[in-house]
């Protein structure tokens, strides 16, 4: 590493550290809560790639691994059952769980691709979704659409991250507890993808998206590695979703929408499909912007001196142009891998 | 090279009234084919005659309809490429199918994909036996493209290399999986007389390493300097098979060639 590049990693750490701080003290609170959903997703989004951006399988299902994750911490850290398993159980537990949820949704997909592998994998997303909604009766399980509440707030050993410290006169609330929590989620999620992608089986999954037949006919097992493939994605899901139900203290079948599964794809495709940076990116900007949208409010108010249009609605009208720009623009998504750079530039 | 070779290695593949239709396409039609180890074998016959087909059939590509096929004495895995490749039998495709937006070198570290052992955790926790794998596994690639020639292009994105190249890339890739069995198709189409022959030394020196081969190609002249035996198809069906002078002399392989009448 030459010193030019060491220097850019450690402003990047510097910057990454304080900035919480710096958010908590100049936009408050809630700027700081945007901050840390914005970390869930870069770890959701880190998960999907794997699955869209390493094997090449296009999931539209992915929130049903955030689901599982989710309930499995909802339901064994709260009043529900009262049971309060700790942290350190749930999410490897949640982990698991979302992975064999992957394989189930992996085998009856095995034959398909494209257009057909993400009809399946969006009934899949529904499905599980539904399931949440009405596992109430006969037996009560989820609490159906009312959802779980009161759950465990998170804590690691001594950190208890609902108290607010303070270290030597700085205060540290809970938000900024759950982003440095987050925070170490997101590093640990993207050192295992750095690996996974130059290892043995990530030089598997990319010969595989390249080229199925070819793959076989290598020798590779692709029924296996593609389960393999949906399996390791979910596992980032069902982590993200402990955290998630930890850190609301609330959860319902309604965050689990086919909106949100979109809504992560989107930042993997936007991102950069199959490049880590990107895909960090992606979820960062697609998580942020539309917070940042809503300023447009006081935006008109400004230059005409009144609301002219609904800031919820333009908001939405603004994102979307912004998706269909950038598409038409870079469709190889902003930080695009080297391999999916290249494809896009040889069909042109 | 002697043409009793064939009898004395013992037959490594031996494919038994092999039939394969396409609706009402008859493709292939009771084609034997037998191979000894340390042999190099050619199929040919006019387009159309079911050469590729053959190849998908052993390879596990397509399911046969009817007849077996066995490979070092025992039925090869039906209708699962990445079993029979396992088994020992790698090929090459006519249309070159490489993984071409990746490079060179890990091309053929994919075919290295089936002889080593490395899973998810070794990965994620970079254990010393993983990155020990991982050294051999690109060692012997690199080996792989000295072997057949483009030691130089290793970095190269697979897509980006010529015709020839390109073809050779897939041999190594191929080989790369430890073969008992390589099937080349039509591995010299494209290729000018000068890479040709070059072709021909790789394909002798692959087999005198101990890979049998089995090679679909057009250029009947090239064939019969290179190949012990011959099998011909036209029509899904077998009409010859022998050393290549008497395959090239029989009546039907001559009215195959150059149509009805010429015989
Ligand atoms: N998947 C398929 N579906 C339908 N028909 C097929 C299929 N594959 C091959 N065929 C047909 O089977 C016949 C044999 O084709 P095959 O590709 O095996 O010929 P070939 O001997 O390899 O010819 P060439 O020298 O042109 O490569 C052809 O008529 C072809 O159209
Ligand atoms: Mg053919």
């Amino acid at each position: 590493m030459n010193a030019r590049s060491r220097f850019i990693n450690w402003g990047a750490a510097v910057l990454v550290l304080a900035l919480p701080f710096a958010t908590h003290a100049l936009l408050g609170q809630g700027w700081v809560r945007i901050l840390d959903f914005a970390l869930l997703y870069v770890l959701l989004a880190l998960g999907l790639n794997i699955v869209v951006g390493y094997a090449g399988l296009l999931d539209l299902g992915y929130v049903a691994f955030f689901a599982v994750g989710a309930y499995c911490y909802a339901l064994f850290a709260s009043p529900q059952f009262d049971l309060h398993w700790p942290l350190w159980v749930l999410l490897p537990m949640g982990a698991l769980l979302a992975a064999c949820f992957g394989v189930l949704l992996g085998t009856p997909t095995l034959g398909l691709r494209g257009d057909y592998l993400a009809i399946v994998t969006l009934g899949f997303g529904e499905i599980i979704r539904i399931f949440l909604n009405n596992l109430n009766a006969p037996v009560n399980i989820t609490n159906g659409p009312q959802g779980v509440s009161l759950i465990d707030p998170l804590h690691v050993g001594p950190w208890f991250l609902e108290k607010t410290y303070h270290v030597g006169g700085i205060e540290i609330p809970l938000v900024i507890n759950i982003y440095f929590l987050f925070l170490v989620a997101v590093g640990l999620a993207i050192r295992l993808s750095q690996r996974l992608e130059g290892s043995r089986i990530g030089r598997a999954w990319a010969a595989i998206r390249e080229d199925e037949l070819a793959a076989a006919s290598m020798g590779l097992n692709t029924r296996n590695l593609k389960l393999l493939a949906f399996a390791m994605g979910a596992t980032f899901g069902g982590v993200s979703g402990g955290l998630f139900a930890g850190f609301q203290g609330f959860v319902s079948p309604e965050s689990f929408t086919l909106q949100e599964s979109v809504m992560i794809l989107c930042m993997v495709v936007l991102g950069g499909m199959g490049n880590i940076a990107g895909v960090v990116l992606g979820a960062v900007l697609l998580s942020v912007l539309p917070e940042a949208l809503r300023g447009l409010g006081g935006l008109q108010e400004f230059l005409f001196g009144k609301v002219w249009v609904d800031p919820s609605n333009l908001r939405l009208l603004v994102f979307g142009i912004a998706l269909v720009l950038m598409m038409l623009l870079r469709p190889e998504g902003l930080l695009p891998a080297r391999a999916r750079q290249r494809e896009f530039h040889e069909s042109q | 090279m002697s043409r009793s070779e064939v009898s004395q290695g013992g037959a490594l593949l031996k494919a038994v009234g092999v039939g394969k239709r396409f609706g009402g396409l008859r493709a292939l039609h009771d084609v034997s084919l037998v191979l000894g180890e340390g042999t190099i074998t050619g199929l040919i016959g006019p387009n159309g005659a079911g050469k590729t087909t053959f190849f998908n059939v052993l390879t596990g590509i397509y399911k046969p309809d009817a007849g077996t096929v066995h490979f070092s004495g025992e039925p090869l895995p039906v209708g699962r490429p990445h079993a029979v490749a396992t088994r020992g039998i790698a090929r090459t495709f006519q249309n070159i199918r490489l993984f071409s937006n990746m490079t060179v070198l890990e091309n053929v570290m994919v075919g290295r994909h089936v002889r080593t052992h490395a899973g998810v955790l070794g990965a994620v926790f970079k254990t010393a036996a993983t990155c020990r794998e991982e050294a051999a596994i690109a060692a012997s690639a690199r080996g792989l493209l000295d072997y057949v020639g483009i030691a130089g292009q290793a970095q190269r994105i697979a897509g980006t290399l010529s015709y020839g190249d390109q073809r050779r890339l897939e041999i190594a890739r191929a080989l790369a999986t430890e073969p008992k069995l390589l099937a080349l198709d039509e591995p010299a189409a494209g290729m000018n007389a000068t890479e040709r022959t070059q072709l021909a030394d790789l394909v002798r020196r692959v087999r005198d390493d101990g890979t049998a081969i089995l090679l679909i190609e057009h250029d009947v002249k090239w064939v019969a300097r290179l190949c012990d035996r011959i099998t011909v198809l036209d029509y899904g069906e077998r009409i010859a098979e022998g050393s290549p002078q008497e395959v090239l002399a029989h009546p039907k392989v001559i009215e195959a060639y150059l149509g009805r009448g010429a015989a």
